[in-house]
């Protein structure tokens, strides 16, 4: 009787662990899609300037290292993204006052690939970023 | 038996001697032409006339006229560009900022980029381009000239292809090359700025060229 319990509980426990890592898998494949995707997007429209590994240029083009900068800017990278930028940037302490060019020929789930991509390489581990919120951070682009 | 060993082996060190020696020399491009010569005794030879870039008078980013006085006794690696360009001219200045950097010493190197961009890229615009690239403009120039002569001397002198172009993305379109000059201005390598393979082997054929004799 003990161990039929054992067995049913043990069934029941890897059920719900199965469950639990199945969806996170779920969640893990989307990110590498959205990151995979994001690489050649990344490669055709970001690189030629950021560089392969985000190094930037000189003083003329900011790296995409700075960690802080991306997360307390999250929500606005979809805009600089689709509508460029003119203001200057001070990117790991260093101002970059050059400007960019908007790549207004994206659609939304291209740039959730692209910030997905560069927020989770060149020492950036930040999660994923759905195309969903690519739509409400444009609304709020100043 | 035992000789012709001695001598096998004495045969292949020599070999492979001249091997590692053989000297490796740069193409000449462009258009050339035989001109027959008669010496003092009346002897006649024949030269070849190899395509020579001309003299030339660019606004450079100090507002200064340089020619090819600038570049005398020198050799020099020629490209085109425009400051705003966001398509290829960023990697191809990447990739050459490194073979700056590698002679950066070397007064005998120099660097040459002209803007195909007339109407904004003026030497104030050019002068903040290349501090913001952290260049020393003394080894590397940047120069304006009027769309008339840049232009001609780029498809005719350079063999690079430039354009305006108001479907581009930037209104501009043009060859990625960098054109590797030998110290008789003649064009001695042509290499793809964006790839880093080609600008790899354009490093090591200025150090080729830096060891020809005149």
């Amino acid at each position: 009787m003990i161990n039929r319990n054992i067995l049913v509980g043990s069934i029941f426990l890897s059920a719900i662990l199965s469950f639990i890592y199945g969806c996170q898998n779920q969640g893990q494949i989307e990110q590498a899609k959205y990151t995979s995707n994001g690489k050649d997007l990344y490669g055709v429209n970001c690189q030629n300037c950021h560089g392969a590994n985000g190094e930037g240029l000189g003083d003329l083009v900011p790296p995409l290292t700075d960690t802080l900068f991306l997360k307390q800017h999250k929500t606005e990278l979809a805009c600089i993204i689709k509508n460029g930028i003119s203001k200057p940037l001070v990117i790991n302490g260093k101002t970059y006052d050059s400007k960019m060019p908007g790549l207004g020929h994206l659609e939304d789930i291209d740039i959730a690939q692209i910030i997905t991509y560069i927020t989770n390489n060149f020492g950036n581990k930040q999660g994923a970023y759905p195309y969903q919120k690519v739509a409400i951070d444009l609304k709020n682009c100043n | 038996m035992k000789k012709f060993t001695v001598a096998a082996s004495f045969l292949m060190v020599f070999l492979a001697f001249f091997a590692c020696n053989s000297n490796k020399t740069l193409p000449f491009y462009g258009q050339r032409e035989a001109k027959i010569t008669t010496d003092k005794e009346g002897k006649q030879q024949i030269d070849t006339i190899y395509q020579t870039i001309p003299n030339f008078s660019f606004l450079n980013q100090d507002s200064t006229y340089i020619t090819q006085d600038t570049f005398k006794g020198k050799i020099y690696i020629a490209d085109f560009f425009f400051t705003s360009c966001s398509t290829i001219c960023p990697t191809m200045h990447r990739n050459l900022s490194t073979v700056y950097k590698a002679y950066q010493n070397n007064a005998d190197v120099m660097f040459l980029s002209h803007t195909i961009d007339f109407k904004y890229d003026k030497p104030n615009v050019l002068k903040k381009y290349a501090q913001k690239l952290g260049i020393d403009t003394k080894k590397w120039q940047f120069v304006y000239g009027s769309k008339d002569s840049v232009y001609k001397m780029a498809e005719r002198d350079y063999l690079v292809a430039v354009q305006e172009d108001s479907t581009a993305k930037d209104g501009y379109i043009h060859q990625g090359w960098l054109v590797l000059i030998d110290k008789k201005k003649r064009i001695r390598g042509a290499y793809d700025g964006t790839k880093t393979d080609q600008v790899a082997q354009l490093e090591k054929d200025i150090s080729v060229l830096l060891k020809e004799k005149e």
